[in-house]
């Protein structure tokens, strides 16, 4: 088997007095496509913190096989945020020059946008159908819109991983399909994809393999040993674990 | 109008003018990035420790700039630094150093009283005073700190926007943050004849301010907010030369009508 992408050894996290994470382990690999899931506070916001090294934590961390403490290729890594929490409404800016941002993990000092770069960014913007918003501000868009300026800032590096934390929360039902596709279609073409959400039904239809954390790691593997085990079914309820498998089918 | 042109054939006016502009675009570049990181603050606080130290200086007969600027480098460095640990919020720690800045500035004004002409005018600004050398101080400075801000401009804007982000993307933000604390101290520290320790802060809010409502990119918040503060100052300086009024006091408030005219006036517009 090849090597894996991110290695997260005994990973513990504890803020204030309180442990948000204890003693979780696990290998992704490049190419997979994994939902993230647990109740609200189960810690899986804090979890993808710690794999981009924003949170203090004991336990190791490595990216493409480099601690990450010293890992340096940070354009392999798209993120996407908790949506309209990471950013302030009165930031003025074009989406041209949001999405521009994402390019810095690929620029060396002095960082200053080259034709090649601006090119890029189009490109970028072209592939998600929102070229023709370029020029427009960010505060003038649609949820759905402002979704897709996220996803192309964090795809324009051309990473090889897309990290997607509650992408859809503010998107209602139709938004959330057509998001929910282009994702599709970006893991077809090679990106591994972590999706943290607390909707089993997106995670179902969507993910190959599935995490379920409560403070600890309730459940790490595929599907099919989801569905057939009874510890899941006692923890989630009989019913709840057969909707789940339902929709991967 | 033949007096306002008249204006311009004084030396120390036209000396005014051309610091003015230099430190009028330097505070507005740096003020949008100041108000977006929500540390407006940092330049009122910095402005009175600066007072401070320069009380210290005229007091000790030291050229006041020799003292000021490492120490309110100091100053800007630790409230960075505390604030960063979350030791205290940045607001408490800002207003504590800049209660002990003034309250410096005010015992050293009140013992030694020969000195106070000198002191109350960095308190409240007198940019028409300025002298030859404070000019080219003013020029060079304004001009390096503009330069670092171009050489960091993709870095200081997605800081602006998103400091985890920022480091997600691989920056070394502390080593910004650093850079950025150690700017604005000089930016303070220059300004203050513009304004004086009390109002230095309204030319980096200010001009930001106004800039916010109404630009949509943030190209065009950093050049309306360098074309308000170019305006502002320079009508600022003729009329308070005109009028025998202060001019830093001139200067602040014509922006601050500008920036409530802007409030105004937008949401008629966008109707």
């Amino acid at each position: 088997m090849s090597i894996p992408i991110i290695t997260a050894t005994n990973i513990s996290v504890e803020l204030g007095h309180n442990i948000i994470l204890s003693d979780i382990s696990f290998d992704i690999y490049q190419g997979e496509f994994i939902g993230i899931a647990g109740p609200n506070g189960a810690g899986k916001s804090t979890l993808i913190r710690t794999l981009l090294n924003l949170n203090p934590y004991t336990g190791t961390i490595t990216l493409w096989n480099q601690p990450i403490q010293h890992f340096k290729n940070w354009n392999y890594i798209g993120y996407v945020p908790q949506s309209s929490t990471h950013y302030s409404l009165q930031f003025p800016a074009t989406v041209e020059e949001i999405v521009s941002l994402g390019l810095i993990s690929t620029l060396n000092w002095p960082r200053i946008l080259s034709n090649t770069h601006i090119q890029q960014v189009q490109e970028t913007l072209a592939s998600l159908e929102i070229d023709h918003l370029a020029k427009m501000s960010i505060h003038d868009l649609s949820g759905g819109q402002r979704q897709r300026v996220w996803l192309a800032k964090a795809l324009v590096s051309q990473p090889k991983m897309l990290i997607l934390d509650e992408p859809t929360n503010a998107l209602d039902l139709d938004v959330r399909g057509t998001f929910y596709r282009i994702i599709t279609d970006l893991h077809q073409k090679g990106l591994t994809i972590l999706l943290i959400t607390h909707d089993m039904n997106d995670i179902g239809t969507y993910a190959e393999k599935l995490m379920i954390i409560d403070q600890k790691l309730v459940f790490w593997g595929n599907f099919n040993t989801f569905c057939e085990s009874n510890q899941m079914s006692n923890y989630f309820g009989k019913n709840s674990q057969h909707l789940i498998c339902h929709q991967h089918e | 109008m033949n007096n306002i042109l008249e204006i311009f054939q004084y030396q120390f006016v036209e000396r005014a003018i051309i610091a003015g502009l230099f430190l009028g675009v330097l505070c507005a570049v740096l003020g949008v990035f100041l108000v977006l990181r929500k540390m407006s603050l940092i330049g009122d606080g910095l402005a009175h420790i600066s007072f401070g130290a320069i009380a210290l200086g005229i007091v000790f007969g030291i050229y006041p700039l020799i003292i000021a600027i490492p120490l309110v480098i100091i100053a800007s460095l630790i409230i960075y630094s505390l604030t960063r640990n979350k030791i205290l919020e940045g607001d408490a720690i800002i207003g504590i150093l800049a209660a002990l800045g003034l309250s410096v500035g005010v015992i050293l004004s009140s013992i030694s009283t020969g000195f106070n002409i000198d002191i109350f005018s960095y308190l409240f600004g007198n940019i028409l005073a300025i002298n030859q050398q404070e000019l080219i101080f003013a020029i060079i400075g304004s001009v390096s700190i503009i330069s670092i801000i171009i050489l960091f401009y993709q870095e200081f804007m997605a800081i602006s926007f998103n400091p985890e982000e920022a480091k997600i993307s691989g920056l070394p933000v502390i080593f910004l943050d650093i850079v950025f604390s150690i700017i604005t101290a000089l930016t303070v520290i220059m300004s203050i004849r513009l304004a004086g320790a009390l109002l230095i802060s309204a030319l980096l809010i200010l001009p930001a301010s106004s800039s916010l409502q109404i630009s949509k990119s943030f190209q065009s918040t950093l050049i309306i907010a360098i074309i308000i503060a170019l305006f502002s100052i320079t009508l600022g300086i003729i009329v308070s030369f005109l009028g025998g009024i202060p001019t830093g006091a001139t200067i602040v408030s014509i922006n601050a009508i500008l920036f409530f005219s802007i409030l105004i006036i937008k949401p008629l517009i966008s109707k």
